[in-house]
């Protein structure tokens, strides 16, 4: 049984910053000929090959200063973190191991790969989706019941 | 300069749009992937909208062997469904669902000079180095 709240949904700024995600993705891959894979942007620095290293820098870097130049503007939206510290350095741990292992994340499966129609994308991010909703469904409904 | 400047840029929208979508707070996103709960849909919302402008993004740039400004085309090759492509995945959903963050919105969070974001990060990027690590044992034998 789905039980929808309504008093958080957001369609609106949802689908505008997904479509916001897209256009970035977009001109990634139109103009320069990369994936927008953050995971795998990250991990090329970290192992950096010849003429890879300064677009992931400066894609990085970009991420990374969009709440500085956002705040000169507008209100920062909230950034809630309920997790305590051993948690995101468990879940941290996971997120980095996990995603160099399969090769992707949110952005570079489920963003970039699902719109290449890549079927190892699909299944990548289906198994990342329902391992977020088993997890999920442990923590708050079994161990926090 | 070109190529950096569009990644620059690419990356300043990719954080606008995390941001804006309510993408990089991790409280929304549990409220999404909490299926079984009061459950809040947006972030499917985020995915369809990025996916929209991907679809055609991506058909346009399959066709191509260069990008326009005259870069390689970098699309990936690989096919191979295997162990650890759906392993790697179910660790990463499993972080995700534990602390609400995956890698684009807890660089925001961290370049809002959250803590925990901050923290998360740096667990992160360990993971990765610590991967590249034991890949690399494993290869050189």
């Amino acid at each position: 049984m789905i039980n929808i709240d309504w008093n958080s949904f957001t369609p609106w700024t949802a689908l505008s910053g997904g479509v916001l995600i897209g256009i970035a993705a977009a001109i990634l891959i139109i103009f320069n000929g990369r994936i927008a894979g953050i995971s795998g942007i990250l991990a090329g620095l970290l192992a950096p090959q010849k003429k890879e290293t300064l677009w992931r820098a400066a894609f990085i870097l970009g991420i990374v200063a969009t709440p500085f130049i956002w705040s000169s503007f507008a209100t920062l939206p909230a950034i809630q973190i309920d997790a305590g510290y051993p948690v995101l350095i468990i879940a941290g741990l996971l997120v980095g191991i996990g995603t160099a292992y399969g090769s992707g994340c949110t952005s570079g499966h489920g963003v970039c790969g699902i719109s290449r129609l890549s079927l190892r994308s699909i299944v990548a991010t289906i198994s990342f989706m329902l391992a977020g909703f088993v997890t999920v469904y442990i923590v708050r409904h079994l161990i926090g019941a | 300069m070109k190529f950096s400047l569009v990644s620059l840029i690419s990356g300043l929208l990719f954080g606008a749009g995390l941001l804006l979508s309510g993408m990089a707070n991790p409280a929304k996103v549990l409220g999404f992937l909490d299926v079984t709960g009061a459950w809040d849909p947006s972030l499917a919302l985020v995915m369809g909208g990025a996916i929209l402008v991907g679809l055609f993004a991506f058909s346009f740039a399959k066709k191509q062997t260069v990008s326009v400004l005259g870069f390689d085309m970098k699309l990936p090759k690989t096919t191979a469904i295997d162990k650890r492509l759906i392993i790697g995945s179910i660790g990463f959903g499993v972080g995700w669902g534990l602390a609400g963050f995956c890698p684009g919105p807890a660089l925001v969070a961290f370049g809002a000079g959250e803590t925990k974001a901050i923290v998360f990060v740096a667990a992160m990027i360990a993971g990765i180095a610590a991967f590249q690590v034991v890949e690399r044992k494993r290869r050189t034998g």
